[in-house]
């Protein structure tokens, strides 16, 4: 009798993490659908200009996601690169007590906060951006992406590490018994072994880039035009978001359009997510 | 030719950990250098004076400090018990895909959307305003997947021998989860505590809109105040005020205090696990 009514008291605590995504859900809809009354979808999604408090606004958040998306392609860039190939060395090449040092070395990357990063880059990155390319501004797509990219890295880093090192023994060892040599083996045995692991590690890097927030706010820019060059500022959901809630009058269309960018960021990373989640098992 | 192919895949793996590594370290010591010129107990123990441009941190430290501690008073008691229900309880059943499933998507939820479902449940549904309550909240959802996963991976550590002898006493399965199973995986839920701690004394846009204030002359009174916090404070003196020359040296101190405090709370976590490990008997 006791012990029915403890386990009901845990599954209601485990059911918690649902509960509030479920939450979070309708928050975003309860919030953000009012905004699809005064602009269509398609205008939202595809319009080009994001003028919010101008009389009449403009609610286009086509360069709010673009500038998304260059920035996080961007972090890809620097991300997957270093992040598969720190991979690679912890789990094949490096001494075991080496890779002692290196994995929590990896963490702690992971564990800085995202607006020591935004400082970071808007006291030492950009200046040395705007000088090394001579630029009229410091803070721009390309910045954010190298910044955000070295925030990802220990997301990509780990979950390929641990792809690359499920791959069996056996494998390895008969690609040696086959005469090829380490190099060999690491690209064309274990690489293609863990290749579904590091495609999630790869999604999830994304997912993780796209969502962040203090960092782009900081370091981006923060321009809403539609960027047409690596080397202009610009700005994300994410930083719109953080930048304009804190005027927008609660209640207003201007406040329900931040819920509809939340809405999209959302249904985003969760489709990344997802995706991740159903390469990684297979 | 083979042996400078894997020479140069060598070089190359190597070059993306150093990349990494590098980029830390350089981070750590451009805050440390610049941060330690203003570093003083004056500075920990002072009121901010003169708009921001003089003074100390001190409202800030505390209103981290009470932020993270109630995230964690929220979270662990929850995350635990989900944790157990997971681990002890649930068979491989459809709820627990589902239940696992939400932790996952919950985990990757973008910062600055927990800020708005704060915004739209704590502050306003439940009317507790911009609060040191209301933040607390908000980055205790944030943190409970990081608190559940590390309760998990704790009881699984423990060998199912030691309920069986439990069971074999007498004992209930709530008895063995509270005498036996539990205490043997404390380090573990410990380790996830401190990291869920550092997690929530890092993150900006979740405080942006529930607790977070530029400047407060007080310290918080009661739950329902808003504070002052580290991460925001950093921020505030990026993008606010006028005189940077003075701010931006201000910052440099803050985020030196930040990123001690994270990068302490995190050795510690892996200090822990690191002696738990050792020190384990099975």
């Amino acid at each position: 009798m006791r012990d029915n009514l403890v386990k009901h008291l845990l599954l209601s605590c485990a059911s918690l993490s649902i509960v509030f995504l479920a939450g979070i859900t309708v928050t975003l809809f309860k919030e953000g659908l009012p905004i699809f009354k005064e602009v269509s979808v398609f205008k939202f999604l595809f319009g080009r200009y994001w003028y919010p408090t101008y009389d009449p606004p403009d609610f286009g958040i086509l360069p709010l996601i673009l500038g998304s998306l260059w920035v996080t392609l961007g972090a890809l860039f620097v991300a997957v690169p270093l992040g598969v190939g720190s991979a690679m060395y912890i789990s094949e090449l490096a001494h075991p007590k080496l890779r002692e040092i290196l994995k929590p070395t990896v963490e702690l990357l992971a564990s800085v906060p995202s607006v020591v990063y935004g400082f970071f880059g808007m006291v030492f990155l950009g200046p040395l951006v705007q000088r090394l390319f001579d630029l009229p501004v410091g803070l721009t797509c390309f910045t954010a992406s190298i910044i955000l990219g070295m925030m990802a890295l220990p997301t990509v880093a780990s979950i390929a590490e641990d792809a690359i090192s499920a791959v069996p023994r056996e494998l390895r060892e008969a690609s040696y018994a086959l005469g090829a040599m380490k190099w060999e083996t690491i690209t064309k045995v274990v690489v293609p072994a863990a290749s579904s692991g590091i495609i999630a590690a790869v999604i999830l890097g994304f997912g993780r880039a796209v969502g962040e927030t203090m960092t782009v706010l900081m370091v981006a820019g923060g321009a809403a035009v539609i960027p047409r060059s690596v080397f202009q500022p610009v700005r994300t959901m994410t930083a719109t978001i953080a930048a304009e809630m804190g005027e927008a009058p609660m209640g207003s269309d201007h406040y329900h359009a931040l819920f509809g960018i939340a809405l999209v960021l959302f249904f985003i990373t969760l489709g990344f997510n997802l995706l991740a989640d159903k390469i990684i098992k297979g | 030719m083979r042996r400078f192919k894997q020479f140069v895949g060598f070089v190359v793996l190597k070059t993306s950990v150093v990349v990494g590594v590098l980029f830390l370290f350089s981070l750590i010591v451009v805050i440390a250098l610049n941060g330690a010129r203003v570093l003083s107990p004056g500075f920990l123990l002072e009121f901010p004076r003169e708009g921001m441009t003089e003074g100390g941190i001190f409202p800030a430290i505390v209103g981290t400090f009470l932020l993270s501690l109630g995230a964690v008073g929220f979270a662990l008691p929850l995350g635990v018990l989900g944790a157990i229900y997971l681990r002890e309880y649930a068979g491989g059943g459809r709820l627990v895909r589902i239940i696992r499933t939400g932790i996952n998507t919950l985990s990757g939820v973008p910062s600055v959307v927990f800020g708005l479902f704060g915004l739209a449940v704590f502050v306003k549904l439940f009317g507790f305003g911009v609060s040191v309550l209301s933040g607390s909240l908000t980055l205790g959802v944030l943190i409970l997947p990081v608190i559940i996963r590390a309760t998990e991976e704790a009881i699984e550590g423990v060998p199912r021998e030691f309920r069986e002898a439990s069971y074999a006493l007498g004992a209930t399965k709530w008895q063995t989860v509270k005498g036996v199973v539990l205490p043997a995986a404390l380090p573990g839920i410990l380790t996830g505590a401190i990291l869920g701690v550092g997690r929530a004394a890092g993150e900006t846009a979740p405080i942006l809109f529930t607790a977070a204030t530029f400047y407060t002359r007080h310290l918080p009174g009661s739950p329902f105040d808003e504070v002052m916090a580290l991460p925001y404070h950093i921020y505030a003196l990026m993008t606010e005020g006028t005189e940077p020359e003075h701010q931006v040296p201000i910052a440099y101190g803050t985020a030196l205090v930040l990123l001690l405090l994270v990068l302490a709370v995190n050795f510690i976590a892996i200090v822990i696990r690191y002696r738990a490990r050792r020190a384990r008997k099975w």
